[in-house]
């Protein structure tokens, strides 16, 4: 195992290296398409497989479509741009600050009591009053539902900034250009048939989350990939950003979760607390509100900016 | 028994491990863009289909054993359909230089 | 036995890693989007075995997310790898 364990983490580091150091974006995306994948065998072997399935969802699909989206943009000015690429010693300078802060980082691990302090004791001791058996789904959902609360809210502002570079004219149209594909062709028919099976897996993922790796993000992310997979073979088109429905969809998720956490405050004396009793349908609640909302917003950043009108 | 089946799952996965280094050789050797993709589609992907069939008998339930029969399926579906659209792209792409 | 499954597991890595060193110095763009099929097989089949070989529980969800998302990359980097005036459909003389 030891040598597997260090066979991986050198072919990741050479694909890091490989990734800055490639001639062109295409290259260098894929390039870090492959080190996200790398990256959930990673989290595998360090037991983290909630982890790893969000690496693999969104590092290595998500993360790697939009950037090959922006890539594929900056192509006409790869050529322009190489001129003002940063001379050796900057670069020199930039890995040394690089290192500096791995080793850091690492003399910081290595250096920890053992055994390192944590609240994974807390977290088991007190797991069965929120009625889950996924220790991470009760930490994100019950012991720190503020953060997940605030990661979501985050993802609206983001896709608001992503809206925000479109041109005047156009705002409250489509998001990126018309996609064709020949209706009888192969891309017409993968979209035809991955996404009612993506959309399976992702609600089996999601549901099975509350005792097992899983959870609404991982849901959401494959099922915000599907929906995108139509788009792209021209099955279906972006909906334009100024629908009612579309905008309700964003914002149903955060609401629901606030006024949740608002009941909360009334009913169990704080801000998020869940009623004694009542763990499990609250979390499930707060899921299943979130998990919609969550796959437009994953789809709708990855859409881009509206480039279209909206007729 | 359980011999019978640890005797399979070497066999299978020794097997798989083979074609893995068919479909890289082939990717390391192959002259052409299209050459390779015949060797990364079908050798890998009858390497994942045998390893799979090899890690069949120590799964835990039968659900989990369909589970990875559908990682199987996909794979195949997802590299049949990946092939064709590069080897298209690609061919446009000599025949506009 | 798990041993055996680790040393597979190492073994397929080492062939992606290999397959990985070919397709990403490959000339034109077209060799770069077979990084995501390269992966989306040896990658899962290392994953397989290596949570076969530790006996890590929930691989098979792992392995279904890698290969929808994988499906998924690689369709977006050929369509990103087109060029914008032709799309992954068949021209007049393609029949297939």
């Amino acid at each position: 195992m030891i040598a597997l364990d260090a066979g991986l983490a050198a072919l990741i580091v050479a694909l890091g290296v490989w990734v800055i150091r490639a001639r062109s974006a295409f290259a260098a995306v894929a390039g870090f398409l492959a080190y996200g994948l790398l990256l959930t065998l990673v989290w595998v072997r360090l037991h983290g497989v909630d982890v790893a399935l969000t690496e693999a969802a969104i590092g290595g699909g998500l993360t790697g479509a939009l950037l090959i989206g922006a890539a594929a943009r900056l192509r006409e000015t790869e050529a322009a741009a190489r001129s003002e690429r940063p001379g050796r010693i900057v670069h020199v300078a930039a890995a040394l600050a690089a290192i500096a802060v791995t080793a850091a980082l690492a003399v910081g691990v290595l250096t920890l009591p053992v055994p390192a302090p944590s609240l994974a004791q807390e977290v088991a001791a007190n797991l069965a009053v929120t009625e889950v058996g996924n220790p991470i789904t009760g930490v994100l959902l019950a012991f720190r539902a503020m953060d997940t609360l605030l990661e979501a809210i985050v993802l609206l502002f983001a896709l608001i900034g992503v809206w925000s570079l479109a041109p005047d004219r156009v705002w409250g149209g489509r998001p990126g250009p018309q996609q064709y594909a020949d209706p009888n062709g192969i891309l017409a028919y993968v979209a035809r048939v991955l996404p009612p099976i993506g959309i399976v897996v992702g609600m089996y993922i999601f549901w099975v989350g509350a005792d097992h790796p899983g959870g609404k993000f991982q849901g959401a992310t494959i099922i915000a990939a599907m929906w995108l997979l139509t788009i792209m073979a021209g099955l279906t088109d972006a909906p334009p950003i100024s629908r009612t429905w579309l905008r309700v969809g964003l914002v149903a998720g955060p609401l629901v979760f606030i006024a949740i956490g608002f009941a909360g405050a009334v009913t169990a004396g704080a801000f998020l607390a869940y009623p004694v009793g009542y763990a499990k349908p609250l979390i499930i609640a707060i899921e299943l509100a979130l998990m919609p909302s969550l796959a437009l917003v994953l789809a709708l950043m990855l859409a881009g900016a509206p480039q279209r009108t909206a007729s | 028994m359980s011999a019978v089946l640890d005797l399979f799952t070497i066999v299978a996965v020794a097997c798989g491990a083979f074609f893995f280094l068919a479909g890289t050789t082939g990717l390391l050797r192959f002259p052409d863009t299209f050459t390779r993709l015949h060797a990364l589609t079908k050798a890998d992907n009858l390497g994942l289909g045998l390893v799979i069939l090899g890690l069949l008998p120590r799964v835990d339930s039968v659900f989990t054993g369909c589970k990875l029969v559908c990682v199987w399926l996909l794979v195949l579906l997802s590299g049949a359909v990946a092939s064709q659209l590069i080897a298209r792209s690609q061919r446009r792409r000599e025949m506009n230089r | 036995m798990a041993e055996f499954l680790g040393a597979a597991s190492g073994f397929v890595l080492l062939m992606v890693a290999l397959g990985l060193i070919r397709i990403l110095r490959g000339p034109g763009d077209a060799d770069r989007v077979m990084a995501a099929q390269l992966l989306g097989t040896g990658g899962i089949a290392a994953l397989l075995l290596l949570g076969a070989a530790t006996a890590e529980p929930a691989i098979a969800d792992v392995a279904l997310t890698l290969a929808l998302l994988a499906a998924f990359a690689a369709i977006a980097f050929v369509k990103a790898t087109a060029a914008p005036d032709q799309d992954a459909a068949p021209a007049a003389d393609d029949r297939a």
